[in-house]
């Protein structure tokens, strides 16, 4: 009851009914337990959260019951399908994620960033209503979709450059995921680009800016809190990102600086070993929540970092 | 008395001015080359996939002969996963939007909710198949149903409804609030007359958008441990089943070019569901949103 009345208590009008409605009869039940159910399903959110974060953390324990921390943080083979033991060092795993991301970062970067550039300092109102709905479109297809395309279409056209080229690689899955990612950035920083007051891009100009100059050297300054924050979302996005390599990239961990050749991320990973038939209980079904635990831990340390650049950041005009 | 150097301001102008028109058509190119890339994705599918589409391939079940296979396990499988996502996701986030905005008081506790929610959104998919592959497929013994794999994709959707329910309450103009109080109507009564029906065409556009994307996600799925080729339908919701994305997936990961071209028949198929609804949430964000 408190709650409900909390803040609409200025309302002297509204109390009075109120309290008339009270002693008249029960009615107010739904009135008061509302505010609890309500609260419950706000609760399930945070269950969520807790509940990711348990089962990651008992399962992880599992797991290391059976191979020692050390040899998972530092060891340098993944290879947990021998019939006798297992080597489980996480390093390949995390080198092959690390080589996607970069890829993917190498190629999101500069065009998101040239098109967030365009729509927000030359693009007319016009081009601009076209083109940002195309925009959202692209970050609509599902991942699986791009998967599809990485092997079928990126990847021939890429062994027809580089012959070299396996069938499974670091490299297209990488550039598809770049293209994946390239719309949030660039949406991301176009809104960021377009909270900068037109004050200070007159005030540019009046000087004798050309438009460029207004773009790198003002526009860009000024919205660099929310340019980056929306790269490193876009990059953990990429890291995350499981469909695309469990299609394109292959299963063969490993260490090596290559990206011609097939590696395996951790969410192709647990991909792999939930496809196939791994008993329930043993290490190898253990091991995929410990890559999870290790990729959660990234994203999430990727999401807290961005939203820190926002909040400590940002310039407020 | 010359305090301009005119031969120095042309000299300096000129490369100035060809790095403003130079750079003016680098940037266009690069968002002319996604628009393109685009483009590219949806010719190479639709030309690929377009033989593969007729009334035979969405009737049949998926089988090995590639000309007998179809899709339509996996469709009704999708019908299945939308109608637990659509009312779970739904309720959880409306009420859970509801609180945030019209009960919660400005402390600690709703501060978490927000935090955690932001955060929830930013968890990859594959770690939502994890939570519940433990939870609902092993703890609950759900196994690999229709039900398990809904809620599990309830979860994942949810930050999405919330947020847009959130935008939705929070643009309903307080005059309406306070007009409905002053009627002496209660706080409650207020929420569901008043403040939802004005929301209304804000959440479903959210909600839309949400089930769109829980329909296109295959990750989770495939680590809660859905079966990629199903022979037959679901008939309740604790039955097995397969949905589109993982009928693509099953397709693709097979190295013949005939399952291929399925595959492209398939991701058709999911496109044009996914193009459906998107329209859908445009139409009611135009035609009922009210301006206030």
């Amino acid at each position: 009851m408190k709650l409900a009345t909390q803040n609409t208590n200025s309302f002297s009008v509204q109390k009075m009914i109120q309290e008339k409605k009270k002693r008249k009869s029960a009615g107010g039940i739904t009135e008061k337990i509302m505010p609890y159910i309500l609260f419950f399903t706000a609760a399930v959110s945070v269950l969520t959260t807790i509940g990711i974060v348990l089962t990651l953390i008992f399962e992880t324990f599992l797991f290391f019951d059976a191979v020692s921390i050390k040899e998972f943080f530092t060891g340098k083979t993944w290879y947990p399908f021998s019939e006798t033991n297992g080597s489980f060092g996480i390093l390949p795993l995390v080198m092959g994620t690390l080589k996607v991301s970069l890829i993917a970062a190498i190629v999101a970067v500069p065009i998101g960033l040239a098109s967030a550039i365009y729509l927000s300092e030359y693009a007319s109102d016009r081009t601009r209503r076209i083109i940002k709905p195309i925009l959202e479109v692209l970050a609509g297809i599902p991942t699986i979709v791009y998967g599809f395309f990485a092997l079928t279409f990126v990847t021939p056209i890429l062994r027809d450059i580089i012959p070299s080229l396996e069938i499974f690689n670091a490299l297209s899955p990488g550039i598809v995921i770049g293209i994946m990612i390239t719309p949030m950035i660039a949406s991301l920083s176009e809104d960021a680009m377009t909270s900068v007051p037109n004050a200070m891009r007159e005030g540019a100009l009046a000087l004798g800016s050309t438009k460029f100059e207004v773009a790198i050297k003002v526009v860009l300054p000024a919205a660099v809190s929310g340019i980056v924050a929306s790269i490193v979302l876009a990059i953990s996005r990429a890291i995350g990102e499981t469909m695309i390599v469990a299609v394109a990239g292959g299963s063969t961990p490993n260490l090596e600086w290559n990206l011609t050749g097939s590696i395996q991320t951790m969410t192709a990973y647990i991909v792999q070993v939930s496809q196939g038939d791994v008993g329930y209980g043993t290490t190898i079904y253990y091991s995929i929540y410990a890559v999870g635990m290790t990729l959660f831990v990234f994203t999430l340390v990727m999401n807290l970092f961005a939203q820190y650049i926002t909040r400590r950041f940002r310039e407020a005009y | 008395m010359n305090l301009i150097n005119h031969d120095s301001v042309v000299k300096r102008m000129k490369p100035r001015l060809s790095k403003n028109i130079f750079s003016k058509w680098i940037f266009l190119a690069l968002t002319m080359f996604i628009l393109l890339i685009l483009g590219v994705l949806l010719y190479r599918i639709f030309s690929q996939g377009f033989g593969y589409l007729d009334l035979q391939f969405l009737q049949s079940l998926p089988s090995r002969k590639p000309e007998n296979a179809g899709v339509y396990a996996a469709l009704i499988g999708t019908m299945w996963l939308m109608a637990v996502v659509a009312p779970v996701s739904l309720l959880l986030g409306v009420g859970t939007a509801i609180y945030l905005e019209e009960y919660a008081k400005d402390n600690w506790i709703s501060n978490f909710i927000k935090v955690n929610i932001s955060n929830l959104a930013g968890v990859p998919s594959i770690v939502f198949g994890l939570l519940g592959l433990t939870v609902f497929v092993r703890a609950l013994a759900l196994g690999t149903s229709v039900l398990a794999a809904g809620l599990t994709m309830s979860l994942l959707v949810l930050p999405v409804i919330i947020v847009a329910s959130q935008e939705a309450i929070r643009a309903v103009p307080n005059q309406l609030r306070e007009a409905s109080f002053g009627l002496g109507a209660t706080k409650w009564q207020t929420i569901v007359r008043i403040v939802l029906p004005a929301a209304i065409p804000g959440i479903l556009t959210g909600a839309i958008l949400a089930l769109s994307r829980a329909i296109g996600e295959t990750a989770p799925l495939v680590v809660l441990g859905m079966p990629l080729f199903l022979a037959f339908l679901p008939r309740t919701v604790l039955d097995s089943m397969t949905v589109l994305p993982l009928q693509i997936y099953n397709w693709t990961s097979r190295p013949q070019a005939e399952f291929h071209a399925l595959a492209a028949a398939g991701i058709i198929v999911l496109l044009f569901m996914l193009i459906v609804m998107n329209s859908i949430a445009v139409l009611i964000r135009n035609k009922f949103q009210k301006r206030y």
